[in-house]
């Protein structure tokens, strides 16, 4: 009678330890499925990459959703649409967006007769949309342009303003 | 040219509607006087907008060029009579979008003076088809069967694929309008010498010609003109009337009984379709060296006094030509540009007749459509629908804005004839649930293609930062390293030197003692 229970519970263990060691090797070796996640939510973000959401960018912001549980409601630019296609994905409830954004397509543009050229705006850029040198009058790509409004802030001298997009 | 024939394909659904042609087709094409002003759009054909290149207050001649194309898919623009641009800018329009456009007005001096040609007139057949094509894109010529496509670009597009037959379309589903019948019995030696032009450009050796079997008058014409000709390669082909036969995939399953593929061209199955009016323009060009200054278009509906065909000036206003054909009736309520399925109602008639205006309808007050009603899923428009699509299944992804399930069901695919709506006992606006449903889709793409080029310059961008971070690191940890280095040897270099330094200061005490 006792050796039959010894039996078992070894049994068992043996079991249970062979499992365990297999689970752990697979999670080591095999790459993480996380990244197909984030792609997937990036892929529904604006690309706008302005920053609102407090995360320094689009995939940053869908990398906090994944890994950190980060609220999907903080997009602005993407609005109610880009909440919903995101509580669909996710299967999470969808919320109001948390900040309204002012103009949803706007585009921004440098009064080019006020600009220093101190290239602060070309380095807060999130995609390279605008163009000058040290010194030198500075403009904005319109075509490339997000209207993320990064670089308005940033300009000492005031002279960048967001227009409605053409 | 051999006898008509009846051997073709079947095309899915259609409907017969009542035709409504008769008032206008009774009298002769009339011509149009040269109005007192013209106004003439810089923009008359699909693809980019024409640049100008006249200033206001300059004498222009007609056949003069006002704009020039510009850009890959595009068509010039020419003066249609001779006078001074008193101005250019933006004039009621009807076109799909925006109510406005660029226009350049003309004050005509009534002379009509043309201008002489830069190139002179050649046999067509004595130019190869590049040059062809390239004279064809001088014309301003534009497909002038309605989506006034520049023919020059489509020439050029077939001409690269493998071709076996040219489809002249003369048929003309649409109710009320009778243009190209007109033309086809009045100019059918233009039409079949454009005919011919068009094949020597494209290589062809094959043409059919589609004609509706409701046009009689049509059919003899092209036959007698076609006795003259002696071109066995030009064959006439009548074609059951039924709606919307004429669209350009339709006819081509219609005539060659081959399926143009979804999103595909009819050059994709060998084909390719011209307008018999652009076959004209052609031949007006070529032959005799007028661009597209002027087209026939059919004034109808019983908000006109007479109803009939005429030949007008590209830039001539809606208005004017009323008042030529005496005038809008008592009880004219509707002003639509195109045909009654297709065209779209504008609210003033100083628009200009332009290159695509192939009829200008005056309807009184329209049979009210019924109330709108929920879809009950009778499946009629499925019946009738010419691409085999399921507008109720479509109508249930509108609502629901699935774009996904949209292109499922090939929404992409509809050609906005109408034969739905018509047939719907709901009265539901299917095709305008579509139309708006299309541009939506076109929008979200467009979108998408904006956010994944942000994206990838995002993307780009911090990977240059991080390769920045990288070398500077690199570059700091190098110089942290070369100045320890060298320090050392240099401190020992010091040492060394101040050591000597020393050592012969101490000599020279030494000395200065001894």
């Amino acid at each position: 009678m006792g050796s039959a229970v010894i039996t078992a519970v070894l049994t068992i263990s043996v079991i249970a330890l062979a499992a365990g060691l297999v689970l752990a090797f697979v999670s080591r070796r095999l790459p993480a499925a996380t990244d197909a996640a984030v792609d997937r939510v990036n892929e529904l973000l604006p690309q706008t990459q302005c920053a609102q959401c407090g995360f320094p960018g689009c995939r940053p912001y869908a990398e906090a959703i994944v890994n950190d549980g980060a609220d999907i409601n903080l997009c602005p630019p993407g609005g109610d649409a880009t909440v919903q296609r995101l509580a669909r994905l996710l299967g999470r409830e969808a919320q109001p967006v948390a900040v309204a954004s002012g103009s949803p397509a706007a585009l921004a543009k440098i009064d080019e007769s006020l600009c220093i050229g101190c290239t602060h705006c070309r380095e807060v850029c999130p995609v390279d949309a605008i163009v000058g040198a040290q010194q030198l009058m500075h403009t904005v790509i319109a075509s490339e342009c997000t209207g993320c409004e990064l670089c308005v802030e940033r300009c000492p001298v005031d002279c960048i303003f967001m227009s409605e997009a053409a | 040219m051999t006898a008509a024939t009846f051997d073709l394909g079947q095309l899915h659904g259609g409907l017969r509607l009542p035709d409504n042609k008769q008032s206008s087709t009774a009298m002769a094409v009339q011509t149009v006087p040269v109005p007192a002003q013209l106004v003439i759009p810089i923009t008359q054909h699909a693809g980019d907008p024409a640049h100008p290149i006249v200033g206001i207050g300059e004498r222009v001649l007609k056949g003069q060029l006002i704009a020039e194309s510009d850009g890959y898919i595009s068509a010039p623009v020419h003066a249609s009579s001779s006078g001074k641009i008193v101005a250019i800018e933006p004039w009621p329009v009807s076109r799909r979008l925006g109510d406005k456009a660029p226009c350049v007005i003309i004050e005509c001096d009534g002379e009509d003076r043309a201008i002489e040609l830069s190139e002179p007139l050649q046999p067509y057949d004595a130019m190869p088809p590049e040059v062809l094509f390239q004279r064809i894109l001088h014309g301003g010529i534009v497909g002038l069967g309605g989506a006034v496509f520049p023919t020059a670009q489509k020439l050029m597009h077939a001409a690269s694929t493998p071709l076996e037959l040219l489809i002249l379309n003369g048929v003309e589903c649409e109710p009320y309008i009778s243009c190209d019948d007109m033309l086809m019995r009045e100019y059918a030696d233009e039409m079949l010498k454009g005919a011919q032009i068009l094949m020597h450009a494209l290589g062809v050796d094959r043409c059919f010609i589609a004609v509706e079997s409701d046009k009689p008058d049509a059919i003899s014409k092209i036959s007698e003109a076609g006795l003259n000709l002696h071109d066995d390669r030009i064959v006439l082909k009548q074609i059951p009337t039924i709606y919307p036969s004429g669209a350009e995939d339709q006819l081509v399953q219609l005539v060659s009984n081959r399926e143009v593929p979804s999103e595909g061209l009819p050059t994709d199955v060998g084909c390719v379709v011209q307008n018999v009016g652009t076959a004209a323009a052609v031949a007006r060009w070529i032959d005799q060296g007028e661009p597209l200054i002027s087209r026939i278009t059919t004034v109808t509906g019983d908000g006109v006094m007479a109803p009939m065909n005429v030949n007008a000036r590209i830039g001539t206003t809606v208005g004017d030509i009323v008042n030529f054909v005496g005038g809008y009736s008592e009880n004219a309520r509707h002003l639509i540009i195109g045909g009654p399925m297709t065209g779209k109602s504008v609210s003033t008639d100083d628009v200009p007749l332009v290159k695509a205006t192939n009829c200008i309808l005056v309807l009184s007050n329209a049979e009210p459509k019924g109330e709108t009603k929920p879809c009950i899923r009778c499946g009629e428009c499925a019946a009738v629908c010419p691409i085999q699509l399921l507008p109720q299944q479509l109508y249930w992804y509108t609502c629901a804005d699935d774009e996904r399930q949209l292109r499922n069901y090939g929404l992409t695919d509809c050609i906005e004839c109408g034969c739905c709506d018509l047939v719907c006992p709901s009265h539901i606006p299917l095709t305008a649930d579509f139309r708006m449903a299309k541009a939506r889709m076109r929008e979200m793409e467009d979108e998408r293609a904006r956010a994944e080029r942000a994206r990838q310059r995002f993307e780009a961008r911090n990977e240059r930062l991080d390769k920045e971070l990288q070398e500077r690191a690199a570059e700091l940890a190098e110089q942290k390293r070369s100045v320890l280095e060298a320090g050392s040897k240099a401190i020992q270099d010091i040492l060394a030197r101040t050591g000597a330094f020393e050592k012969r200061d101490d000599d020279n005490k030494k000395d200065d003692k001894g």
